[in-house]
């Protein structure tokens, strides 16, 4: 059988920094080659969950196949392989760029180099993509398009005089866009007759068909009834379906051989089964060795996910289960706490991950959550030898028993323009940062190298990062490893009784004013009962801060006229209800929200 | 064989003031000549239309309410009452109220309320301070109140309730004090006296605009002189806001509390009629359409509710009766009866609220005390009357 002419095929994908225009230019693409109509066009095809839609960004890689007729007459495959734009799924990234052989660098006319678009094109770079850069908004009135041509060459060091100057918003530009695909982005190599060798770069779990492997072909070829072998899992299969990607659609084909890109399903149940970044093979014939870069992803940031009605809690564990069929990164098990009952502690790629998942579980699947404040992994050094990795701050050892603890640390870049540069700083100096050194990237802008403990960034330091450059500031980072740190656990006690599902690790030094702020904010989120509700924060037993819930003196409806009692029952009815709503610790009733706000202790 | 009738109150509304104040969430309005007159034309028209329904009744009071009924010319007011004297058995020993604000009363005009048969004033002062009535929005005086007061008294009422408020704008503990002693001076004193504690109501300028007001402190302090000067002065607190010399509670009031049946005309209007809660549309052209075109409106106006001026028509279940029982007899200082509660529902109290009335016992918000009869008496302590709210939404059953 003839195997697809490997010259004409382009698998590529397009890096850019958040907003700069990546999925609006993808789409355009897949318009202007014909592929659906701008009427069928949903306006941004590849980001295809809503929440993707409403944040503007790419949580899962999303691939799509189409068809170019180029000016010298010939028709080429274009595999655009959309990746995630968030230093949470770096490890996704940069395995979706594994599966390429090119990159469209766009960068926004106005805005230029950010952090993360450095991030990303290194990462392209290391993986050897053949990149080339599109300036796009240049139909902005703040368009600069001479000088961020200069700053991608001077900072990036690639050629970029020629860039085509896009419009991806407005269609302007496009075609020189597709020419430059075909120009400058390599055909992918690989021999059809060696041993099957294919990279996993993203999996999906669909109920029919079981997991859908999202692959590329390096080298050999598969087709129906070839038995598959998961290098690094050992997961076993038999090919039920090859094909491609249409838009939205999987479109079956008879094979798929090396240079292209496609889906594979097998009956495989599980997409624990198929790692991103795993190599498939054939198990009679396999290759000789896995493709290289496979790692495990691990969770970085760890909360309590509880269901705000305790009846919700199969529910919970139901939502989880289907969630993770298609997140292999999400991780969870049960747990129990006396303030929230039961419950899940839940492990994720970063904060954003967190809130993607748990805003799917409140959309998808209906459900009221309160989660805990999140948290990283510790290492707890116990005197006898012993090491644990803390994941919920109740199970810390007595301090007696602690030896010493490590917290993880990370590297940080942190790109902003010159006049902020001591407020971020500053701000790194807060968060206890450690300065490793400034980059001036053209005259008015910097990056600043700063390693950072991840329990000091995972909440505000993204909101804070921004509210103290105006946004102008962007931020990458990377896990580097462990290192020892003075950490106290830090405990809340309301009307005397500690609640564990507020405690947290921090280190000594911000105790003190962690503590005086969450006090703060728990007294204005708990309502006056009948009685004063002292609320402490204490490390160790000793408390570092208190503040007090007023007893309530006066809750009383003044008139009640003309013997109309139907508000009077409305407002008693509204008391009630809000009562249902409440957690019972002790004698005291808590909001569900209270337990949320204390994430959010931003500077003011 | 001699007719059991059963006892009705009739509340009647007048929804036009001179002005709005600041505070008031009540349903009225300035209004021209032609609409008040075309109103007071179908208000007439509803009372004597709806009287069909109450034959089997025999009235014990009629509250005239507002608004500012004293608005209401005394030839109107005159008229209305005769509707209700010609088309319902009035009881011998009934109380008619009317209420009054005292900028919009003449000496002549309390007269003929009194000639008419109106034999209880509410006297709307809310505060002795001229500067405080201003922050109010009020459109009287001071002086205008003691005048009316003295003009009421020369008219022959003897049974006048003066309203008073705390904790408003600018409001201080002395100035509050002088105010109840200045209410106190007049002669005779006023046989009834409400006191109530300003609340923003949503809705209201000052929901939308908060004066500074008295802080809680003061507020409640305001609360406690109120009962201790008033009870050394012979009245006695009947209702959380509420005070009477000795036979004179507002027996009207207490129809509302004990769940009696009420009618009610005009807009806005609410009814309660053998467990079934209804109310009159709060729109005065609706209200004025519909009469006018012959609109039926009785109390089972199930039947009509298409071209009705009937809205949010509400058969009560034994459930919510009891609830109602409940929050609403516990505005009563006297409390509820247990006894009666049996009488009423056929089931012991403890077996609905049994565990209830035991927590709230227990955190010194209801006293529970067996009178001379044996009856077992459930009534808010001192501390369940300022938080009454959260007490009674325990009552509320699932």
């Amino acid at each position: 059988m003839a195997h697809i002419d490997q010259s004409k095929i382009r698998n590529f994908c397009i890096v850019a920094h958040i907003d700069h225009g990546k999925s609006t230019l993808a789409d355009r693409i897949i318009e202007k080659t014909g592929l659906l109509t701008s009427r069928e066009m949903q306006a941004q095809v590849l980001d295809n969950m809503d929440l993707e839609r409403e944040r503007g960004i790419t949580i899962k890689a999303q691939t799509v196949r189409t068809i170019y007729k180029a000016k010298d007459g010939e028709e080429y495959i274009f595999n655009l392989i959309d990746t995630p734009g968030h230093v949470d799924f770096n490890y996704e990234v940069s395995r979706s760029l594994a599966a390429c052989d090119g990159a469209i660098l766009v960068v926004d006319a106005a805005q230029g180099i950010e952090a993360q678009t450095l991030a990303n094109v290194y990462l392209a770079l290391e993986h050897n993509l053949e990149v080339f850069p599109v300036i796009n908004k240049i139909d902005l009135p703040s368009a600069e398009p001479e000088r961020v041509k200069n700053e991608i060459e001077d900072v990036i060091g690639i050629e970029a005089q020629d860039a085509p100057l896009i419009s991806a918003k407005n269609g302007i530009g496009i075609d020189e866009v597709l020419e430059a695909i075909v120009e400058k982005i390599p055909a992918p190599s690989g021999n059809p007759d060696n041993p099957l060798q294919a990279l996993i770069f993203d999996s999906l779990y669909d109920p029919y068909k079981g997991v859908i492997i999202f692959c590329r072909i390096m080298e050999g070829c598969v087709s129906k009834g070839t038995g598959i072998r998961m290098m690094a899992t050992g997961a076993v299969a038999d090919v039920v379906e090859v094909g491609y990607f249409g838009a939205g659609q999987f479109i079956p084909c008879e094979e798929l051989s090396a240079g292209m890109v496609g889906y594979i399903t097998a009956s495989i149940k599980n997409v624990k089964d198929t790692a991103v970044g795993d190599t498939v093979t054939e198990d009679k014939r396999p290759c000789s060795e896995p493709l290289p870069g496979y790692k495990k992803v691990n969770p970085m940031v760890y909360c309590g996910v509880y269901p705000a009605d305790s009846a919700k809690y199969s529910d919970l564990r139901d939502a989880l289960e289907k969630l993770q069929l298609n997140d292999a990164s999400l991780q969870y098990e049960p747990e129990t706490s006396i303030a929230l009952g039961f419950g899940f502690r839940c492990g994720f790629l970063g904060l954003l991950h967190l809130e993607i998942i748990q805003e799917r579980l409140e959309r998808e699947y209906n459900l009221d959550l309160v989660t805990t404040a999140p948290g990283v992994i510790y290492k707890v050094h116990k005197t006898n030898g012993e090491v644990i990795e803390l994941t919920n701050p109740s199970n810390l050892p007595d301090p007696a028993e602690i030896e010493y603890m490590e917290e993880p640390v990370v590297s940080a870049e942190i790109m902003v323009t010159t006049e902020f540069i001591g407020s971020i700083m500053e701000l790194c100096q807060e968060r206890r940062g450690r300065y490793l050194g400034m980059e001036y990237m053209e005259e008015t802008r910097a990056l600043l190298k700063y390693e950072l403990p991840l329990n000091e960034i995972i909440y505000d330091f993204f909101d804070a990062l921004k509210s103290r450059s105006r946004g102008y500031a962007s931020f990458d980072y990377e896990l580097k490893g462990y290192e020892q740190s003075e950490l106290v656990k830090l405990d809340i006690l309301i009307n005397r009784e500690e609640v564990d599902a507020l405690s947290f690790i921090v280190h000594k030094d911000s105790a003190y004013d962690r503590g005086r702020r969450m006090c703060e904010k728990l007294k204005d989120e708990i309502p006056r009962h009948l009685f004063e509700i002292p609320i402490q924060a204490a490390v160790g037993g000793k408390i570092i801060a208190r503040e007090t819930v007023k007893a309530m003196r006066k809750d009383v409806l003044a008139k009640c006229y003309g013997g109309d009692i139907t508000r009077k029952k409305k407002l008693l009815e509204k008391q009630k209800e809000g009562k249902k709503r409440m957690r019972q610790i002790g004698s005291v009733e808590i909001p569900q929200k209270a337990f949320m706000s204390v994430l959010k202790l931003d500077e003011n | 064989m001699k007719t059991e009738y059963k006892p009705l109150s009739i509340y009647i509304h007048i929804p036009f003031c001179v002005r709005k104040c600041l505070y008031c969430d009540f349903l009225s309005a300035p209004a021209g000549e032609k609409e008040k007159e075309d109103y007071l034309e179908c208000l007439t028209e509803e009372i004597r239309r709806e009287a069909v329904y109450y034959k089997k009744y025999e009235v014990q009071t009629v509250f005239i309410g507002g608004g500012t009924p004293s608005l209401v010319s005394a030839l109107w007011m005159e008229r209305i009452l005769q509707v209700v004297y010609d088309n319902y058995k009035m009881a011998d020993e009934r109380e008619i109220t009317i209420e009054v604000n005292p900028g919009t009363v003449s000496l002549d005009k309390l007269q003929a309320y009194y000639h008419m048969g109106i034999n209880r004033l509410s006297i709307g002062l809310q505060s002795a301070q001229d500067n405080e009535l201003k922050l109010l929005g009020r459109i009287h005086t001071a002086a205008d109140f003691f005048r009316t007061y003295e003009n009421a008294v020369k008219s022959g009422f003897n049974n006048i309730n003066v309203d008073l408020m705390s904790a408003i704008p600018s409001q201080t503990v002395d100035s509050y004090k002088e105010t109840l002693y200045k209410v106190l001076s007049l002669k005779p004193q006023p046989a009834h006296i409400s006191a109530y504690s300003l609340i923003i109501e949503e809705g209201t300028p000052f929901y939308e605009n908060t004066p500074e007001l008295p802080d809680e402190e003061t507020d409640r302090l305001m609360y406690k002189i109120t009962d201790d000067i008033l009870e050394e002065n012979g009245y006695h607190r009947y209702e959380i806001s509420n005070y009477a010399k000795p036979g004179y509670e507002c027996r009207h009031n207490k129809v509302y509390w004990k769940r009696g049946d009420y009618a009610g005309f005009g807009i806005g209007a609410a009814s309660l009629v053998n467990n079934v809660r209804f109310g009159n549309t709060g729109d005065i052209r609706t209200y004025i359409n519909r009469i006018a075109s012959g609109g039926n409106c009785n109390p089972e106006g199930i039947r009509c509710p298409g071209n009705g001026i009937r809205e949010n028509i509400q058969k009560l279940s034994v459930k919510e009766q009891m609830e109602e029982y409940m929050f609403l007899g516990l505005r009563l200082t006297e409390g509820i009866s247990c006894r009666d509660f049996y009488h009423t529902f056929g089931v012991k109290i403890d077996k609905i609220y049994g565990e209830v009335i035991k927590k709230l016992e227990r955190q010194g918000l209801l006293l529970c005390k067996a009178d001379e009869t044996g009856d077992m008496r459930i009534a808010l302590s001192e501390f369940g009357l300022d938080v009454s709210n959260v007490v009674m939404a325990e009552f509320l059953l699932e």
